[in-house]
């Protein structure tokens, strides 16, 4: 019943919050037509067929946004040390591959925003059939290092969230 | 200046600094793009001003307009999330197509598929 | 010191650093040496574009800036975009 009118809850929500930022001060007017766009819309995404999001454990959401948000700000600093100068000469990069367990397309599509937002790593290339990432590391201290932070920080909360 | 708009005097400073900080990342961002010796070094030098530098900026805006216009103007979050969606996208493709040229003209240093 | 020269100037300051980003990401893209090279500057321009923008909408006091800031944004995206699928296939349209 509740998936006819809200085929994509999440979705709605969002177009509703958008709706109402773009258009300034809140108004009677405005949270109507918000409303009535974060009914309609959806529902042309329901030919497109995406998959359901699934959503879990807010927790863990949190928990991964906080480390998010420390290591944005300490590799943007790392990245600004090596540009600046700084142990340009000891540095290495290159690529290393990182055999992923997660599977979710939403999970996955995290992971790269996370990865890309964080300087210093880069996602290059991933294979659905061997679940293998190509990451490119502009500090290559040792492989194996990034493999478990990748693994062990990121991909165990994505799969709590996206099971 | 626009008469229109009287900020608190600390409240201008910290629009300032915030902007100035991000002004600096996006700046060293793109001294990195000069620097860095090979395209796969050069890709990650512009992540700096469209993360931290980009947010810092978003955030001057938003604490600028909110306080000029006595509530909360948040319409700047929505740059904010439009980047940070679209950046690894762009990003990723650009990677790609790189390494894909790369392995068609025989680079060793690019790992094959 | 008022609030609005501070504002002025620090902002300025800001805009200043920004446009020089702007000119080192003009350099990348016209030096290359490859394809991929300057596509990369060219996003960067774009980025660095939009960033000055909404410090010009601060700067100024006009909210309209932030809906130039926004266009920007969305064209530097599917520019370049468009311009790594190039790369790949050396059509834009298949």
């Amino acid at each position: 019943m509740i998936r006819a009118v809200l085929p994509h809850p999440l979705l709605a929500a969002g177009l509703f919050a958008t709706w109402l930022l773009l258009n300034g001060p809140l108004s009677a007017g405005d949270m109507v037509v918000a409303f009535l766009v974060a009914l309609i819309i959806p529902q042309v995404m329901r030919q497109l067929e995406p998959d359901r999001s699934g959503v879990r454990s807010p927790g863990a959401i949190l928990r991964l946004a906080s480390y998010v948000a420390v290591d944005v700000v300490r590799s943007n600093y790392a990245v600004a040390a090596i540009i600046m100068g700084r142990r340009r000469h000891i540095r290495r990069s290159g690529f290393i591959h990182v055999p992923l367990d997660l599977r979710n397309r939403y999970g996955l599509a995290v992971l790269a925003i996370i990865l890309t937002s964080t300087p210093g790593t880069l996602w290059v290339q991933y294979d659905r059939a061997t679940g293998s990432l190509l990451l490119h590391v502009l500090d290559l201290i040792e492989e194996g290092e990034w493999i478990d932070l990748i693994k062990g920080r990121y991909e165990r909360l994505l799969l709590e969230i996206f099971p | 200046m626009n008469p229109l708009i009287e900020l608190p005097l600390w409240a201008a400073w910290l629009v300032v600094a915030l902007a100035l900080c991000g002004g600096l990342l996006a700046l060293t961002g793109s001294i990195g793009l000069v620097v860095l010796k090979r395209f796969y070094e050069r890709v990650h030098a512009p992540t700096l001003g469209a993360t931290l530098g980009m947010t810092l900026i978003v955030l001057a805006s938003m604490v600028f307009w909110s306080l000029s216009e006595g509530r909360f103007a948040l319409r700047d979050l929505l740059i904010g999330v439009f980047l940070t969606v679209t950046t690894p996208v762009t990003l990723i493709l650009l990677a790609r197509a790189a390494a894909y040229r790369d392995r068609i003209e025989g680079d060793a240093q690019v790992p094959p598929e | 010191m008022t609030a609005s020269t501070v504002l002025f100037w620090g902002l300025g300051v800001a805009q200043a650093l920004l446009l020089l980003a702007m000119l080192l990401a003009a350099w990348r893209m016209i030096r290359g040496p490859r394809a991929q090279d300057r596509i990369l500057g060219l996003d960067t321009l774009y980025l660095n574009a939009m960033l000055l923008i909404l410090v010009q909408g601060m700067r100024s006091g006009v909210g309209l800036y932030f809906e130039a800031a926004l266009i920007i944004g969305m064209l530097g995206f599917t520019a370049t975009v468009a311009l790594a699928k190039f790369l790949m296939r050396g059509e834009v349209i298949e």
